[in-house]
């Protein structure tokens, strides 16, 4: 999945101090249930995106669970007030243990 | 035993109950389709106004084509838009290879397919189209129908003419093709006995169970289906159709099926192409 480029789209980058960013991410992911069934009747193994982190500066700010329920390619959109200038960093986590990562930089001025 | 026809009169009032309440809900749920139409091209078309399919789903869903970030159609656009300057092939070559900029020479190439091949002598469409120069210009394994990087190629294309009307030729060497699909989207099939007219042209805007009928539009194609959360190609979602009216459908790609896109993009001629459209 290492070819996988998230969208992140934030509503600004450059915020006075107490100011709100606004996040949107969606990540391509085919999020298989673990429910469903193969034409020979044998069952899919589970493979999501089981976690979604947001940190500032390696420090986390949001982060959501993720189950079976959720549809393929997973969206958030979230709401952050960032306390310092600095580099956002989005990972999302699979089942197989790999990660999809980006980058966002923002100023808090 | 006077209880038995109290619990009759009973049973009575909750079927009445149940029959009217969704009736009620349906009507203040309908999504407002009339009045969202253009006029028809040809004064032969079946309808006074031809809508896209667009206006037959919830606004949750038209929101969600609206706004490019959250339309996840758009990853297939991105996909698409990576393979085409992806070298492969024996010819070492791209997309790009040839046709530059897509955003230049693709403009309002898709809105017209399908499309007469003078070399095959008979209409291609735009799986078809893409193939033939992977096969040709590339030296490269065609891509197999329904694979994700043909109908993120497709979808990237068909996104170039979006905006763009729908501008298919019926005439010409065509035509007998143009007849073929008319013959064939008015033909019944199945065990429901069912013609493609008997719901998108007699009865779009009706519910058919928890489906809400449109007019069957080919201007979205390929779509983000919510239900199967993937990018769906036209000829897939015909497949579907035909299943639900239990007949054997047609062959993706098969003459029958380009007949068929022919004619029901001339129903559509003038919509804007919506590539990559979001539906249920």
């Amino acid at each position: 999945m290492a070819d996988v480029k998230p969208r992140i789209k934030l509503d600004k980058k450059d915020v006075a101090k107490g100011g709100v960013i606004e996040v949107k991410t969606l990540v391509s992911h085919t999020m298989e249930s673990g429910q469903r069934k193969d034409k020979d009747g044998k069952t899919i193994p589970r493979k999501i995106l089981n976690t979604f982190t947001c940190d500032l500066n390696g420090k986390m700010i949001f982060s959501a669970n993720m189950e079976g329920a959720v549809s393929a390619n997973p969206y958030f959109q979230f709401k952050i007030k960032p306390a310092e200038s600095g580099t956002l960093t989005f990972t999302w986590t699979d089942d197989d243990g790999s990660k999809i990562q980006a980058t966002e930089q923002i100023k808090v001025s | 035993m006077p209880s038995v026809p109290l619990r009759v009169a009973l049973a009575a009032a909750v079927i009445l109950a149940s029959a009217v309440a969704p009736q009620a809900q349906d009507g203040a749920e309908r999504p407002a389709w009339q009045g969202h139409g253009i006029k028809p091209q040809s004064p032969d078309s079946p309808f006074d106004q031809v809508v896209s399919g667009l206006y037959f789903r919830s606004k949750e869903t038209q929101a969600m084509q609206a706004d490019d970030f959250n339309n996840p159609g758009f990853l297939a656009v991105e996909q698409g838009e990576e393979l085409w300057s992806k070298l492969d092939g024996a010819a070492g070559k791209s997309c790009a290879s040839c046709h530059n900029e897509a955003a230049a020479s693709m403009k309002g190439v898709a809105a017209a397919y399908p499309k007469w091949n003078e070399k095959l002598g008979k209409p291609v469409n735009l799986e078809q189209r893409i193939d033939l120069c992977r096969k040709g210009a590339m030296k490269a394994e065609p891509w197999a129908f329904g694979s994700p990087e043909l109908t993120a190629m497709t979808t990237y294309l068909r996104n170039q003419s979006r905006g763009m009307p729908v501008a298919v030729k019926v005439d010409g060497p065509m035509t007998p093709w143009f007849e073929r699909g008319k013959a064939l989207y008015y033909q019944r099939n199945g065990q429901l006995d069912l013609a493609c007219a008997s719901c998108h042209q007699s009865n779009h805007g009706k519910y058919l169970r928890a489906d809400f009928l449109s007019q069957g539009q080919s201007n979205g194609f390929p779509v983000y289906r919510l239900r199967d959360q993937r990018l769906v190609p036209l000829h897939e979602r015909m497949e579907g159709c035909m299943q639900d009216v239990r007949a054997t459908p047609f062959k993706p790609l098969s003459d029958e099926f380009i007949a068929l896109e022919t004619y029901v993009a001339w129903r559509g001629l003038g919509l804007p192409v919506e590539t990559p459209a979001v539906r249920n």
